[in-house]
């Protein structure tokens, strides 16, 4: 018996490393459950399509954001830093110091990253989308994006959307 | 599990997280026949809930999950 496939559709709208996560691991494992999924790609969300990712943590505007250490006994590493958001919004380079302990903590857990998760997307037929709108404001070019990107407006969107029957804007 | 149900494939998920083990469990079951069985192990807890919950959305037979030592190890056939 052929049954219709569920849907789902995603809205990415921001460009940082843990923001960029949910789009990713949900159209992954919706596609792993047999289930087509279109992201659309809008404000910030639309820098996880550029070919290379640059996305980085924002811990002082995320002040429940634990700062961990990925080194160290398991003790050490468990230990949550309670660095004042001053220090984390002031310090020059302090964004690359909490993305680099961000991706090694993922690494050492066994976390996939942003770009392992995207070429699971693609591989998996996840149709994404780059709003149309964002690339003009922005001035993005569609050969910065990875290869298999659609460009698209609103309307695109919510004419698959009203066909889903799960739609999350993230 | 029957006895005389042999396993096509094995899978080692053991250390990855959310989603990869469900995506890998995916590909693997598309790599199998109709009716074929699959093993795999995994050190996520998340399996527990989420294997089930894979094995519902897409109709296949979860045959076993069971944990022992800290690894999860389930068996799927592939229904269609």
């Amino acid at each position: 018996m052929e049954q219709k496939k569920k849907r789902m559709a995603l809205i990415a709208s921001q460009g940082t490393l843990d923001w960029a996560y949910p789009p990713f691991i949900l159209a992954s494992t919706a596609a792993a459950m047999d289930m087509e999924v279109h992201i659309f790609f809008t404000f910030y969300g639309l820098t996880l399509l550029k070919k290379k990712i640059e996305a980085k943590v924002a811990p002082q505007t995320n002040p429940s954001m634990p700062m961990k250490m990925p080194f160290g006994p398991q003790g050490f590493q468990n230990f949550e830093w309670p660095i004042p958001n001053l220090i984390m919004g002031n310090v020059p380079g302090f964004e690359t110091f909490a993305t680099s302990l961000m991706k090694k903590t993922f690494k050492n857990k066994g976390v996939a990253t942003i770009e392992e998760l995207r070429n699971i997307c693609l591989e998996s037929g996840v149709k994404l989308i780059g709003c149309q709108m964002t690339m003009d404001v922005f001035g993005f070019k569609k050969e910065e994006f990875i290869d298999g990107v659609d460009v698209a407006g609103a309307a695109t969107f919510l004419e698959f959307a009203a066909e889903s029957d799960i739609q999350l804007f993230v | 599990m029957d006895k005389d149900m042999s396993i096509a494939k094995t899978l080692n998920l053991e250390g990855l997280l959310c989603p990869i083990p469900v995506v890998k469990l995916s590909n693997a079951v598309k790599g199998i026949g109709v009716g074929e069985v699959i093993e795999a192990t995994a050190t996520d807890p998340g399996v527990m809930m989420d294997i089930p919950a894979w094995c519902k959305s897409t109709g296949n037979d979860l045959i076993s999950l069971d944990k022992e030592d800290g690894i999860f190890r389930f068996v799927v056939c592939r229904v269609n």
